[in-house]
This record gives C-alpha cells, structure tokens and sequence, in this order.
C-alpha cells in the first residue's frame, strides 16, 4: 500500500470537514477499498473511516419503510431489518460472516459495484439514499459501473427502503467471489412491481421494465414466459458469456416471482 | 503516525502506528500476538479472524487505526485463566479438527463467534457459518465435529471420514 494517514471523526459534520483536505477518501467498513489499496489502484492522502459515527448507524421502521444508516454493517442489516424480510436476506447472503460485520450499505452502494447485491435491493425497492446535503431516489442515483450520483465528499448518511406487499432476491453465485453471477431482485408493491437486475450488465444494475409490465398485470412466474433480455451490453467474461447472464436473468426472476413472499 | 489504544486480551496497549498498518500487521508485528495467521491476505482464507468488540473480523481487512479504543481478542486469549485450553480449543484437539494448523486460528475465533449467537448449531449452520474460513488440507469434517463437541453436542452420529 501507499502510505495515508486514517482520520476516525465521530460526527457526520466532521468527516465531511475530514473529507475536504487533497485527495481525502472515505472508508467505509473497508472490504473492498482494503484490497483495492492493497493492489495499489488507489493513492489516497487520507481516509476518512466512517465507522466510529454513531449518527450513521442501525436500522429502524418508519410508515412503511425501513431506513438503515448508511454505516450499518450487512450484519446489523441482516438481523435487524426483519420488517423487511426479502432485504435481511440479501444482506445476510453477502459475503461471509466476518466480511458482513465490516461491511456497510453505504460503502455498497457509494461504490456501485456492478456484481454487488445491495444495488439491486435499492433499485428494486425504489429506496431513496440520503446524503449530508441531499436526498437522491434510487432511479437517478446508480449511473453505471461503479458510478452514481454522488458528488466528491459526499457522504450516504441513510437509505430508505418502501416496504412491499412481497419481495425476494435470487442471487446466481460466482463460487470464488460469492458476488453474484447474476442477481435478480423483484419487489411487488401496490403501485407495480419492480425488478432491478445485478451482475449482469456492463452499464451496473439496471430495471428489466418489460418484466415489471407483465408483472403488474399479473403477478405469477408464467406472466414471464416468452419474455427475454436481449444479450447485448451484457458482461461477458471466464465465469459466463452475456448470452448466459441473459438467460440467467430469466430464471431468476422466475424463481424469485414464485419465491416472493 | 496515529496514537491508538486498545484492550487487546483483557490488557490496555498504546502505540503508535502507520495510517496502512493492518490490524494483523499490528497483532503479529507490533505486538508479537504471532498465533493470528495471515494465510492469503486478501480477505479470503479467514486465518486472521479475530473478535473486534466481540464480533469475528478478517484483521488484514481492517486498518489498526479504525480499532482505536475498541477490546479485541484473538488466539491466544481462548485459553482458560489457568493457561490450559479454551473449550474449543480442547475439542479441536479432542476431536483431531485440525491437520497442518495453519487455518486453525481463525477457525477458532470464527467458531467462538458462531457459538456466541447461537449456541447448538446443526451441522449445517456450521458449514455455512465457517464459508469465509478455508482449509487447504480440506480437513473440514473433524472441525465441524470439533465445534459440535464444544457446543455440547454428542458427535457420535456424525459419519467417520
């Protein structure tokens, strides 16, 4: 690694103020920005640790949605978030244990990693993200792989998740890495239902709309049936071509229809 | 450099130490706690599984820095007050749960954890606890029985390997 320093502030205002100084960067619960800087594919000055900022973390149940701090580790996510079923379980499927009390939502979802599973959570939910200075919803947020709408600085403090009448996640893992292969996140609300695909495309996650048009109408795996995703713009690399992803897309979502609950 | 504090097994230490300095830089080098392994350094092996604020961590995934006036313990605080073996550490001996040992630090510590929040895991809640934590010897079926036994658990039923 290159040599930084580590600031630890103990308050949103602070770590924004921590976060002005050249070439500063957050870090969040460090499991993918630690081996990024092990390789070296990032010099920072200074990281900013956001995990002794109390204000940022847990996870509570307001009219009918959950909102999770932006520092709550996938393992507070996984045993606190019960009021959403479908979320706790994405959440507890990431990585593996140890890896889940390091790892936070906000970190996740400020690095839009296009194989990640949380993406897919907040786009399929229709989640809104809130930062120090603003709040984004979840369709202009993510911008493509590992791009969002955040600006330098910015600091997730909270995402808010609408709680539907039924919602599963399907996650087609890569044995190695246990980031998803593909993964297809379906939610059913009373307004339509949503479906937010990860892993699978070279622009990050994305919303499959012609499988949320059948869905609305009729809530059932069959409604899917003649529907595909076409394979261009699909990731394509030694652990599966785009015309498999495609496919894969399919059959989760079709799995994840008849697993909603 | 940074001033951290810390509880690490029961006694307080301060030092000072670089921003990059790992969690298992600073239990192995700075502090000669030689027991946590590093296997593969990349978050993958779970060799450097320690208790930070008594939950399991990869310690080459952390940053001494951010375990500023936190308690850690790692290998070497499972032994009883009286130096003999820890519960699980007995078992994994008992039951032969591990070959070459390089792994078992970490399958340890992760095994205390598992057995924290939940204390009569099936076989099956083990294996899937223990995903983060590889064994290149592949000996996995005597450290599943090993923290079957610690667990109080008769291990008598589970298949010979």
């Amino acid at each position: 690694m290159y040599s930084f320093d580590v600031e630890n502030p103990e308050t949103v205002a602070d770590a924004v103020a921590a976060l002005g100084q050249d070439e500063a960067q957050a870090l969040g619960g460090g499991q993918t920005l630690i081996p990024t800087l092990k390789q070296r594919l990032a010099a920072p000055s200074v990281l900013v640790s956001l995990s002794g900022i109390a204000e940022i973390k847990g996870v509570s149940a307001d009219g009918g949605a959950v909102v999770i701090g932006g520092g709550t580790t996938h393992g507070t996510v996984a045993n606190e978030a019960g009021a959403y079923g479908a979320l706790a379980a994405l959440a507890g499927n990431i990585g593996d244990p140890a890896v889940r009390n390091r790892g936070t939502i906000g970190g996740s979802l400020a690095n839009n990693d296009p194989s990640a599973c949380y993406p897919a959570a907040a786009l399929g939910s229709g989640a809104t993200i809130s930062t120090n200075t603003r709040s984004i919803a979840a369709d202009d947020y993510f911008q493509g792989m590992f791009e969002t709408a955040l600006d330098e600085g910015e600091i997730i403090t909270s995402v808010s998740f609408p709680i539907p009448e039924a919602a599963n996640y399907q996650k087609f893992e890569q044995p190695a890495s246990r980031f998803a292969l593909v993964g297809v996140f379906v939610a059913k609300y009373a307004d339509g239902v949503r479906v937010a695909v990860t892993g699978a495309s070279e622009e990050g996650v994305f919303r499959w709309s012609e499988a949320e048009a059948a869905l609305s109408s009729n809530f059932s795996a069959e409604a899917l049936n003649g529907l595909s995703v076409s394979a261009d713009g699909m990731i394509s690399d030694l652990h599966g071509s785009g015309a498999y992803r495609a496919h894969l897309i399919g059959v989760l979502t079709k799995r994840a229809v008849a697993a909603a609950s | 450099m940074t001033e951290v504090t810390m509880v690490v097994n029961g006694k307080s230490v301060t030092k000072s130490v670089k921003g990059n300095t790992l969690m298992s830089e600073f239990l192995r080098e700075e502090l000669r706690l030689t027991g946590t392994h590093v296997g593969c350094d990349t978050s993958q092996c779970g060799a450097c599984v320690v208790h930070v604020n008594g939950e399991a961590v990869k310690s080459c995934t952390m940053f001494a820095a951010e375990a500023n006036g936190s308690e850690v313990k790692t290998i070497e605080g499972m032994e009883n007050p009286d130096g003999s073996l820890g519960v699980i550490q007995q078992a994994f001996q008992d039951h032969h749960g591990l070959q070459c040992g390089f792994c078992t630090p970490g399958m340890v510590m992760s095994a205390a954890a598992l057995l924290k929040d939940n204390p009569k895991p099936t076989e099956a809640e083990i294996r899937d606890y223990l995903e983060g934590n590889i064994c290149r010897c592949t000996g996995y079926h005597n450290i599943v029985k090993a923290i079957m036994a610690a667990s109080g658990q008769d291990v008598t039923s589970i298949a010979a390997e």
